[in-house]
């Protein structure tokens, strides 16, 4: 449907990057090096990328507002792509992610503020947690919908915050475009959140007389709806998820593994916290959906133009396959590791020889299912 | 900062422009023949068994369905069927569907709106979605019926109808605070006008134990003639009350002024109040033509 298409943004030409040690930023800064109508790819962080990067220049910086601002000054940064908001509460502690959900977000759009700054869009990856998950929701979030509920545990909160502040920053800078996109939880056989390790026990815990609806999204799709935000004009907050949405059950099913009803229907929070100890990791806003589920409409960022590549049912079949046939393949991917002075002499070293530029990146490449 | 007010001051300017209604129709999820659930957890196998099991079998042989009026329900596009409603575990919800799909020369899936109690009690939240029902929440019933144009009923009695006693039967109880009238506005689908009858002598409820409620964490605790005396599976203990159902002329909302109308309170607690009018005045002359309970 060619005639959805949102206009076409030609002018995102130098790209920041945040988070770039983190999943999302760095497989983006991948797919964004095969782009050659991108200038410059600069991707901050405070740790070193873990993933192979030809061009894109890695600066290590904090979440210090002016450090980013002389950044975004200096490299005439006109698109900033954010995704480095923590969505999983086991990934770090509650203060670390709220130092990075939302005090990280304020620094980083204050850098972007200014009647002189370059930045003239902004692209936001946040997730539906946003919504939350409770006994009286919408059988489908729309993006106008807000959350319901007031927020249940801390990472929510601090999303909810993150949010805000993008939406205060998007009233007071008409000049800049801003893009929210709120992810279903994501699957993929190389990303890691908390439904991919739940899948990847033997058993699945359910809560005893639930079966919730769920919605995910591939990994891919997500690298793509972020390339998608950048290379088009579609200002707005946009929910990205998967079409279908499936009873745990069916998932579990589609996985291969057992359904584990170990969770009481009373007292879960209680359960899941020492269920955590034994190691069924499930992270606190996790377990209101293992209880009501949540579907999210995501039509209106198909109505721009963009496609999906997975349904829900085929991200489910994907990681499945891929965790068959992780026994076999075990060993025979590379770990990479950051090297300082070797990035720097095949980026700016005279006696690199470079024939193509983003020859191993492609976008035809990335196109293609990754992870073994 | 209150978490509560993000989503408002978020959804002020940010929002984009939603496409037209038929484009944003081709942009719904496309049906997998593979799956065993759809997109609203109902289940073709379980749905389908329980139509030819039990539903049939009540249908057919103990409620003995007698239906009016089929032809007043859509063959197209979305529909909101209002009904009245009654008996302590209701049967009146699956045989108005099972009527649809036995009686009607297009028969189409019904989508029944429950209380939002049902997905959070444990067990219920599993098997009533999978039976086709929906928790009534305004934007599932615009999703249902606008979008998905599809056939979906609504009790506006709720709860005030399945709770209360024998002896008020038959009397509409408050139809809400005309949601129902303003959702089929919104979605510019037709209302429908349902009656039943047959439902309250079928499944009488005698009082309420509240102790029993609070304990239970149910919606009600009903006494009927076979609850809780046989246990749970007392609920289905229907005594063989003559079933009859009567689709009223269906009402346009378009030709009431559509999805603009809606914000009219006044004009949508007018309609509620004529279609209440409308439902209660044809039980009535339904009640008075039955000779029997038993036999209609």
């Amino acid at each position: 449907m060619t005639s959805l298409e949102a206009p076409r943004d030609t002018d995102t030409r130098r790209v920041l990057v945040t988070g770039l040690s983190t999943y999302w930023g760095g497989r983006l800064a991948q797919a964004l090096e095969s782009f050659e109508h991108i200038d410059a790819i600069i991707g901050v962080d405070t740790e070193a990328p873990n993933r192979e990067l030809e061009r894109t220049e890695y600066v290590k910086v904090t979440n210090q507002h002016s450090l980013l601002e002389r950044i975004v000054r200096a490299a005439e940064i006109d698109t900033v792509i954010d995704t480095r908001l923590v969505v999983n509460s086991l990934m770090a502690a509650p203060r670390l992610a709220h130092e990075n959900n939302v005090i990280g977000t304020m620094n980083i759009l204050a850098a972007c503020t200014g009647s002189d700054s370059p930045v003239r869009k902004f692209i936001f990856k946040s997730s539906t947690h946003y919504y939350g998950a409770e006994q009286d929701d919408p059988a489908f979030f729309t993006e106008e919908m807000g959350r319901p509920h007031p927020a249940r545990t801390g990472l929510e909160r601090d999303i909810l915050e993150a949010e805000q502040a993008v939406a205060e920053f998007a009233q007071r800078n008409d000049n800049v475009n801003v893009t929210v996109l709120r992810c279903a939880n994501v699957l993929g056989p190389d990303v890691d959140t908390a439904f991919t390790r739940m899948l990847r026990l033997p058993a699945v815990p359910m809560v005893l007389g639930f079966d919730p609806r769920l919605q995910f999204v591939h990994e891919d799709d997500v690298v793509h709806a972020l390339e998608h935000a950048a290379f088009h004009v579609a200002p707005g907050i946009y929910n990205v998820a998967a079409d279908g949405v499936l009873a745990l059950s069916e998932i579990i099913d589609l996985a291969g593994r057992l359904p584990l009803p170990i969770l009481p229907p009373w007292g879960t929070g209680i359960a899941t916290s020492s269920l955590r100890r034994l190691g069924f990791r499930i992270p606190v806003e996790v377990v209101n959906q293992l209880r009501f589920g949540r579907g999210v409409d995501n039509r209106l960022f198909k109505s721009t133009g963009f496609d999906y590549g997975y349904t829900t049912r085929e991200a489910v079949i994907k990681l499945a396959e891929h965790m068959r046939l992780a026994p076999v393949m075990r060993g025979t991917e590379h770990e990479y590791r950051y090297e300082r002075e070797i990035e720097e002499f095949l980026r700016w070293s005279p006696n690199v020889r470079r024939e193509h530029p983003g020859e191993r990146g492609g976008v035809a490449a990335d196109r293609e299912p990754l992870g073994f | 900062m209150p978490a509560e007010t993000a989503g408002e001051a978020a959804a002020g300017e940010q929002l984009p422009e939603r496409r037209p209604a038929e484009v944003m129709r081709e942009l719904l999820p496309a049906i997998e023949p593979e799956r065993r659930l759809n997109d609203w957890g109902r289940s073709e196998r379980v749905d389908g068994f329980m139509d030819q099991t039990l539903v049939e079998f009540f249908y057919r042989y103990w409620f003995r369905t007698e239906v009016e009026g089929v032809d007043n329900v859509p063959s197209e596009a979305g529909a909101l069927l209002v009904s009245n409603h009654a008996g302590a575990l209701p049967p009146d919800a699956p045989m108005i569907a099972k009527a649809i799909r036995e009686e009607h020369p297009n028969p189409r899936p019904l989508n029944i709106t429950v209380e939002h109690f049902f997905k959070g009690y444990p067990g219920f939240s599993m098997l009533i979605p999978k039976t086709g029902c929906v928790a009534a929440h305004p934007a599932n019933v615009h999703r249902l019926l606008y979008d998905e144009r599809q056939l979906v009923l609504v009790f506006p009695e709720g709860r005030k109808g399945t709770e209360k006693l024998y002896r008020d039967r038959y009397r509409l109880r408050r139809f809400g605070r005309g949601g129902f009238v303003e959702a089929a506005m919104r979605a510019e689908a037709q209302i429908v006008p349902t009656c039943v009858i047959g439902a309250e002598e079928s499944a009488p409820i005698f009082g309420h134990v509240d102790v029993m409620k609070k304990i239970t964490g149910l919606l009600y605790f009903p006494i009927t003639p076979t609850f809780p005396w046989l246990g749970p599976f007392g609920m289905l203990g229907y005594l063989p009350a003559k079933f009859k159902i009567r689709f009223l002329e269906p009402i346009d909302t378009l030709e009431l002024g559509g999805a603009e109308a809606a914000e009219d309170k006044a004009l949508v607690q007018t309609l509620a109040q004529e279609i209440r009018a409308q439902i209660q005045e044809n039980l009535h002359d339904m009640l008075s033509k039955r000779k029997s309970v038993w036999l209609g």
